[in-house]
């Protein structure tokens, strides 16, 4: 019962930091309705950038997350000009293979600029868990759940309270009445690639610091796909429910198959839960709730 | 106010819709653009409003101006800021969004906080069931409910014209006199400029000043609204009524149709 406790617990903080990945996917595909390939490989990017910023040029941390972030917004606004905007109103599947595309060439680049070996991102927190009770608490896991609770608070009053917030959501329901009433779209769309940007630079930080910065970084991209299927592609509230969801099942996974088979379950685990949702209910447990009236 | 010369639109490159549509709507006026299914009334709206883009329609000749400003060719908000606001067909309200919400989008294009304060609650004060409904998501409202929200969303970018179009779709006659009396109250009370787009010839030709009708992408006939009540053909194609006043059969409408155009 204790090593139960002990394993929610962990999962859920490690789901905290795969529900801040999956929101910047979810965010370019509610308005946009690209599914982005390549969310893994810019936090991979960030990544880099932050462990060559705070490693040998040994830049404070304060001014490598504000650099950081500054320009993940930057190359998101860029991204969606240069390579998606010429791509609207072309099919789904040249997208699709456009971000793909992206994600090689994002791969590629780090590797030539920065070489394949692995970094190491240090963050200044102490190593010693926190003990309450049965449950041991890594202070770094502790820190990243924080960021990430954060980021998730922040953007969830952005898109409630203000004014270019419900923009964007109204452009995700219904982009030809949101020109009417005067939205301008295409700022939209680049606004959240942006905003994809800065939740890709927060990803790099903490997932670079728990697993170490090299181009297998970007693989935690491929695990955001069974947890925004999990939650439903277009629900921002179903990216942070499906990424919780899925950090405890891997810990319970890893906590209890692990020892039975010899290890290596937390890695297939989500993509099992994926198939068996989309059996079940192919948009998602939180997916697109299409209002109809009857 | 509003003023289209001869505007040609085209679709997907090859599909004339528009052939050379001119109307003008003077300041504070209610005027009706009616015409069947196809006849391009909705291409008129769209054209004013900039959004053909999305449909792959291009203006290809003729302008679009306001109070002497043209605005064809022009970004969609940027034309809602100068004073254009359409109610789209099919009400197309935010159905993820609340009311309120639906409101505050509808101001987009504005800056000043206070003011937009006070529009949100003249459209509650027009709309007192949206007022009940501030905080359910638009798409649980009713038809009729959906429809008034579209209109106050569309008053809410402070609009010198309002452009709508077929209010009445798919609501129930009640609902329309309802929407109906509210326009006419704008247009009395706010001196709110309309330019309406009906299918229900009867209903827009009552709170109307002046009547266009267009038929494949023309118009055909340019009247008081008054008069267009009493024209025989009106009465015969939009108003569902015979010289006799007796019932006619189909057959006998088309064949006199067919006979007599207006143009061609």
């Amino acid at each position: 019962m204790e090593f139960l406790f002990d394993l929610t617990a962990n999962g859920l903080l490690v789901g905290l930091m795969y529900s801040l990945v999956a929101l910047g996917f979810v965010l370019i595909y509610k308005a946009t309705s690209v599914i982005n390939f390549a969310q893994g490989d810019l936090l991979m990017f960030a990544g880099y950038a932050a462990a060559v910023m705070t490693g040998g040029h040994g830049m404070p941390l304060w001014a490598m997350v504000l650099v950081l972030c500054a320009g993940m917004v930057v190359l998101g606004f860029v991204l969606e000009r240069g390579i998606l905007r010429p791509m609207v109103g072309q099919p789904v599947v040249s997208v699709i293979m456009v971000t793909i595309g992206l994600s090689f060439v994002l791969q590629g680049l780090v590797t030539i600029i920065w070489g394949a070996s692995t970094r190491e991102l240090a963050l200044p927190v102490r190593f010693e868990p926190y003990i309450v009770g049965p449950v041991y608490i890594s202070p770094i896991n502790l820190v990243a759940a924080v960021i990430a609770i954060l980021f998730l608070i922040g953007f969830g009053v952005f898109f409630t309270r203000s004014r270019l917030g419900v923009a964007m959501r109204a452009v995700a329901d219904d982009q030809q009445a949101s020109m009417v009433v005067g939205i301008k779209v295409p700022r939209v769309f680049a606004l959240s690639w942006a905003i994809a940007g800065l939740a890709a630079a927060a990803g790099g930080i903490i997932w670079g610091n728990q697993i170490g910065v090299d181009t297998f970084l970007a693989l935690v991209g491929l695990k955001v796909f069974p947890v925004v299927i999990l939650g439903g592609l277009d629900s921002i509230g179903g990216a942070i429910i499906g990424g919780l969801l899925m950090g405890v099942i891997e810990s319970l996974a890893a906590g209890y198959l692990d020892p039975l088979v010899g290890g290596g379950t937390k890695d297939f685990i989500p993509y099992v839960l994926m198939i068996l949702v989309l059996f079940i209910r192919p948009y998602g447990f939180f997916g697109h709730e299409t209002i109809e009236r009857v | 106010m509003l003023r289209l010369n001869n505007v040609e639109v085209v679709y997907d490159r090859t599909i004339l819709v528009l052939r050379g549509v001119s109307l003008d709507v003077p300041t504070g006026r209610i005027v009706a653009l009616l015409g069947s299914n196809g006849a391009g009334k909705s291409t008129t709206l769209k054209t004013i409003s900039g959004i053909l883009a999305p449909e792959r329609g291009e203006v290809t000749a003729g302008t679009v101006e306001l109070d002497g400003v043209r605005i064809d060719h022009r970004e969609p908000a940027d034309i809602v800021k100068h004073g254009v606001a359409q109610v789209m067909e099919g009400r197309r309200t935010f159905q993820l969004l609340t009311t309120e919400e639906n409101l505050i989008a509808g101001a987009h294009t504005r800056r000043d906080k206070a003011r937009i304060e006070q529009d949100k609650d003249l459209v509650y004060e027009y709309f007192p069931r949206l007022a009940e409904r501030r905080g359910v998501k638009g798409g649980y409202l009713s038809g009729g409910e959906q429809q008034m929200l579209a209109i106050g969303r569309g008053l809410m970018s402070s609009p010198r014209i309002l452009l709508l179009d077929e209010p009445s779709l798919g609501l129930a006659p009640m609902l329309v006199e309802e929407i109906f009396e509210i326009v006419q109250r704008l247009n009395r009370d706010q001196g709110m400029t309309v330019l309406l787009v009906e299918q229900n010839a009867a209903m827009a030709l009552t709170i109307a000043q002046h009547g266009y009708i267009m038929e494949n992408g023309r118009i055909v006939l340019d009247e008081d609204a008054e008069v267009l009540r009493n024209n025989e053909d009106i009465k015969e194609f939009y108003l569902g009524l015979s010289e006799a006043g007796g019932r006619r059969s189909y057959r006998d409408v088309k064949h006199y149709r067919r006979r007599k155009r207006w143009l061609s």
